[in-house]
């Protein structure tokens, strides 16, 4: 097998899921999200790589884990456009592009100080407002932020 | 969560809300009424607020109800560190309706989320006041005939000013066109503007706070210019003065305009005002024990035209 010195030699996974079409700016939050930096998998992250899309993307792969739909979907907020590649055999035998949800539960911190859900021991809930610019709304305090500036706890 | 909480007045129809003004109507008429015998009422008060607590406690003694509550948090479990969680939860085994005022925004609502006793929102932070916006809109019906097609002329601090945003909000109902007058640090902020787009209601910009723009309302929603909101105190000592109102403007006004204010007043509206017919904001405070008397009875799920005696 020749190896086209291009490509980048990451090796191909037997069983897993890959992430790809993520924002570069949104790759580490992307993974703070899905909880990989807890996992005990091999997980490979590579970013800056050049997309016709995005311009710049971040990929993920996760080796032997296939992401509930609830779970990956997660990610919507801040890569809306992101690609799931469920693996098996070194086969792609599913491909999906990620679903934004009405609502939000975790994830988020809420960023007005004076909201409840920074002052009680409680998670946190948002309803998406504009699926456009994914401008999500606190369900306590109303306050507004578009997802790429929210704060991911 | 029950559902006949009222926590922010976006939760209210039209139709309820037509509904509590000719409830608040009726309790002007016949205000004491015995059809919360045997009901306790908490009335939590986490930040201190005499004039909405005074209203709400009037109104449940006027039903004939009993208050239980307190009116300050550092008396309070609160103050040890008890979660607001805990504190609604222990409150709920003793009354039938929770009425609270919280310094955290959302309080309220996560409040109606740990508890199965309806609960009120006397305010929270900054965001709503549902009580204050319905009292508003009892006094505009009842001094205008009507709710539609009024002009609202807001005033002073429309930035941070949460009564002027809930009104906004409520009127989206009922055709009005606003005039919003404030200086630019305290305008009106992008999103109400884009409320008022969006629901296809009528608005116009000034800073100056003009004959024409008085002589043109039916209401004119005087608010107070805080010191405090200013980051520059050279601006605030610039504007401070330019949105106080004075008798002598009123001289050329529609018969039937008439000027609210959620008080406390300070000098936006001069002593002068209160003598003039047009001032309306005493019994505006009023008007708040009528609409809270109607809140509480819709929140225990009453029907007062079948318990109240005429």
């Amino acid at each position: 097998m020749t190896t086209d010195k291009k490509e980048l030699a990451v090796a191909a996974l037997r069983r897993g899921t890959v992430i790809d079409h993520i924002p570069n700016d949104m790759l580490f939050k992307a993974v703070k999200i899905l909880g990989i930096e807890r996992m005990p998998n091999s997980v490979t992250i590579g970013n800056n790589l050049s997309s016709r899309r995005l311009g710049l993307k971040g990929i993920i792969k996760v080796a032997d884990v296939e992401f509930p739909e609830d779970v990956i979907n997660r990610i919507a907020l801040i890569a809306p456009h992101a690609k799931i590649n469920t693996i098996r055999d070194f086969e792609v035998v599913d491909k999906r592009q990620v679903k934004l949800p009405d609502e939000i539960v975790g994830i988020v911190r809420c960023g007005n100080p004076k909201c409840i859900t920074n002052n009680e021991p409680m998670r946190t809930r948002f309803h998406v407002v504009d699926r456009d610019d994914v401008t999500i709304r606190c369900h306590y305090c109303g306050q507004t932020v578009k997802s790429g500036d929210a704060i991911i706890d | 969560m029950n559902s006949n909480s009222l926590v922010s007045i976006d939760d209210i129809s039209r139709d309820e809300i037509l509904d509590l003004i000719e409830r608040a109507r009726f309790f002007e008429e016949h205000p004491d009424q015995k059809i919360l015998d045997g009901k306790v009422v908490a009335t939590l008060f986490f930040e201190p607020s005499t004039r909405t607590r005074l209203s709400f406690e009037t109104a449940v003694n006027r039903l004939g109800g009993r208050v239980i509550g307190f009116s300050d948090a550092s008396t309070t479990s609160s103050s040890k560190g008890e979660t607001l969680k805990d504190t609604i939860k222990m409150v709920s085994n003793y009354v039938d309706l929770i009425i609270m005022r919280h310094y955290l925004e959302g309080a309220a609502r996560y409040a109606t989320e740990v508890t199965d006793v309806p609960v009120i929102n006397a305010g929270d932070g900054a965001n709503q006041h549902p009580s204050q916006t319905m009292l508003d809109l009892y006094s505009i019906s009842k001094t205008q005939g009507k709710l539609n097609d009024l002009t609202i002329t807001m005033v002073g601090d429309l930035k941070y000013g949460r009564t002027v945003h809930s009104l906004l909000m409520a009127l989206r109902y009922f055709n009005p066109t606003f005039h919003f007058v404030a200086c630019d640090e305290l305008k009106m902020p992008k999103e109400y503007k884009d409320f008022c787009d969006a629901n296809g209601l009528k608005y116009y910009e000034h800073t100056e706070f003009s004959q024409d723009v008085i002589n043109a309302s039916d209401i004119l929603y005087m608010t107070r210019v805080q010191r405090e909101r200013f980051t520059d105190i050279m601006e605030y000592e610039k504007v401070k003065n330019l949105y106080n109102l004075h008798a002598s403007m009123l001289a050329d006004a529609k018969p039937n305009l008439r000027v609210l204010h959620p008080l406390p007043r300070v000098n936006e509206i001069a002593q002068d005002v209160d003598d003039d017919p047009k001032a309306y904001y005493f019994e505006q405070a009023r008007n708040g024990l009528y609409a809270r008397q109607a809140i509480i009875c819709k929140a225990l799920g009453i029907d007062i035209y079948k318990e109240a005696k005429v």
